[in-house]
């Protein structure tokens, strides 16, 4: 009875957070990113230095080096260094260029989208009409790169 | 909102230029054998780069050491095993492929430097691999190779081998090969995947970078068959599959007109490389 109760209040809650959640369709990019939070719940740094890092979600190692992950071995140079780089942005932009950075930068990023739909030919099954990170995973980052200051 | 942006992306091209840089091919030289190895040549009019660079200058030494010496380049088995098929009769007809071409070492110098081919019979470009298929089933009486078993890697890299050291050469005047140069080049351009990259975005981009544990190289094909330490002999379109897989797209089929267009784009990309085949990878 107990559990029953518990799954109960779970999909309660999984259904409130998808209801205001922002469809990767309808994120608003303005001058100063994207200003408003995917989810309405605020991220949590340490989950996002999780999807960071982790190469089936952010990977972002691969194509960036982040002194503040100096203890995981390889990270690529293809971006720029990320130490600092909540010196350089502020939470918006930030946003903006995790959801999707051809908006920020050019439509000739290397940098893919991340909570996009805007995919390049022949996906492949198991991710089409999915986006890389979950809205949830991209406030994370977000909230992670926002403690990255020098 | 891009002008806005402007101050951010010339920041991040200065962070880019920053701290420890492996931008760049190694500066050193490979003979195999004694036979010279061109891995830096001029590239031919109408290519994005000024510069071709083999994927050798881009591997750790120890890797490139394995190349340069035939008695320590694990490929080389693949090399023999091939030449044992070369005289190993196959099919109704008892024949083996020396029966026809006789010493490789005379027949087949310089042929695979000129492959893909075009192929007046099926109107499409030809590669090794489907050479060798066309012999054994219309020369041979025998069944063709499905991809990847069966010895078609190993004598591909026999006969490739055969042309250790001469530089790539193809001749796109032929039939309808700048057709197919042509779709190769939109294949090598179209962004594939959830990842949206092309090889143009990791292997003309950012060429000389590296992503996670990997020096990206300018994706060039002279080292074909390769033999990758992680996982031993790997044919081209393996290769191709398997980049294009890390885009999580499809992955085409091995031989498809898609990858077909696409060896012989690429493989025009490097011409005037030498042929290093079997060349060793991490
Ligand atoms: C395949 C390569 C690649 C991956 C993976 C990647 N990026 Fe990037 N990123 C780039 C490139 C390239 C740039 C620079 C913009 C440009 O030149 O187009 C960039 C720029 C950035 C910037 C702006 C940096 C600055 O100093 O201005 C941030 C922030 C960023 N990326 C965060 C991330 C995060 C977070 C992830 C993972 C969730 C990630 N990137 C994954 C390639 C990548
Ligand atoms: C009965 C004769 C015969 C046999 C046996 C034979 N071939 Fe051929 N081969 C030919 C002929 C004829 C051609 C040229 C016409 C063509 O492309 O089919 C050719 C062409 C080739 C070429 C291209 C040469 C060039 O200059 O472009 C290669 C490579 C080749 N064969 C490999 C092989 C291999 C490997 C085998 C054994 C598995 C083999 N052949 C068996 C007759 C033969
Ligand atoms: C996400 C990045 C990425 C993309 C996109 C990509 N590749 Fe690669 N490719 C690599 C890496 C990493 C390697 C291994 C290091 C190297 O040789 O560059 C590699 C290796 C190769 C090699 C072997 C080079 C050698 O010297 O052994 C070839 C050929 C190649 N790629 C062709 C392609 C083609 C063609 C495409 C597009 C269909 C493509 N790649 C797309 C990352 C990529």
């Amino acid at each position: 009875m107990k559990i029953t109760l518990g799954a109960i209040a779970a999909v309660a809650l999984s259904t409130a957070a998808i209801a205001s959640e922002v469809s990767p369709e309808t994120v608003e990019f303005t001058d100063d990113g994207v200003a408003v939070s995917l989810t309405g719940v605020a991220g949590d740094p340490v989950a996002g230095a999780e999807a960071f890092k982790n190469r089936r979600l952010g990977n972002c190692l691969a194509c960036h080096a982040n002194a503040d992950m100096a203890g995981e071995l390889f990270h690529g140079n293809v971006g720029p260094e990320l130490d600092g780089v909540a010196d350089r942005w502020e939470e918006p932009m930030l946003r903006a260029i995790v959801v999707n950075s051809k908006h920020v930068f050019t439509d000739e990023t290397v940098m893919p989208g991340f909570y996009s739909l805007d995919a390049g030919k022949d996906v492949a099954k198991d991710f089409v009409g999915k986006t890389i990170l979950t809205a949830q995973q991209v406030e994370d980052v977000v909230a992670y790169l926002g403690t990255l200051k020098e | 909102m891009k002008r806005l942006l402007i101050a951010g992306v010339v920041l991040a091209a200065t962070f880019a230029g920053a701290g420890p840089v492996l931008a760049d091919p190694v500066d050193d030289t490979l003979e195999i054998d004694g036979t010279p190895i061109i891995t830096r040549t001029a590239a031919p009019e109408g290519h994005p780069f000024d510069e071709l660079y083999s994927g050798w200058l881009f591997r750790e030494s120890e890797t490139r050491d394995l190349s340069r010496d035939s008695f320590e380049n694990p490929g080389m088995i693949a090399v023999e095993d091939g030449e044992a098929l070369w005289n190993t009769v196959m099919g109704t007809e008892g024949k083996s492929c020396a029966t026809c071409h006789e010493d490789a070492a005379v027949s087949m110098k310089g042929v695979g430097a000129k492959f893909p081919k075009w192929d007046a019979d099926s109107q499409k470009p030809i590669n090794v691999e489907l050479q060798i298929n066309k012999c054994l089933t219309e020369q041979m009486g025998a069944e063709a190779l499905p991809f990847n078993k069966g010895g078609q890697q190993e004598l591909t890299a026999y006969i490739k081998h055969q042309s250790l050291g001469l530089p790539v050469e193809m001749d796109l005047s032929q039939g309808d090969m700048q057709s197919w140069w042509e779709k190769g080049k939109d294949v090598y351009y179209t962004r594939t995947g959830q990842l949206n990259l092309a090889c143009a975005s990791c292997h003309e981009t950012a060429m000389g970078k590296m992503i996670r544990a990997d020096h990206l190289s300018q994706g060039q094909v002279n080292g074909f068959p390769t033999y990758r330490l992680k996982s031993g002999l790997t044919s081209l379109h393996q290769r191709f599959r398997g980049c294009i897989r890390d885009t999580r797209a499809e992955q085409p089929k091995a031989f498809s007109d898609d990858l077909m267009a696409l060896e012989t784009y690429v493989t025009w990309r490097g011409t005037g490389l030498s042929v290093e085949t079997p060349s060793v990878r991490q």
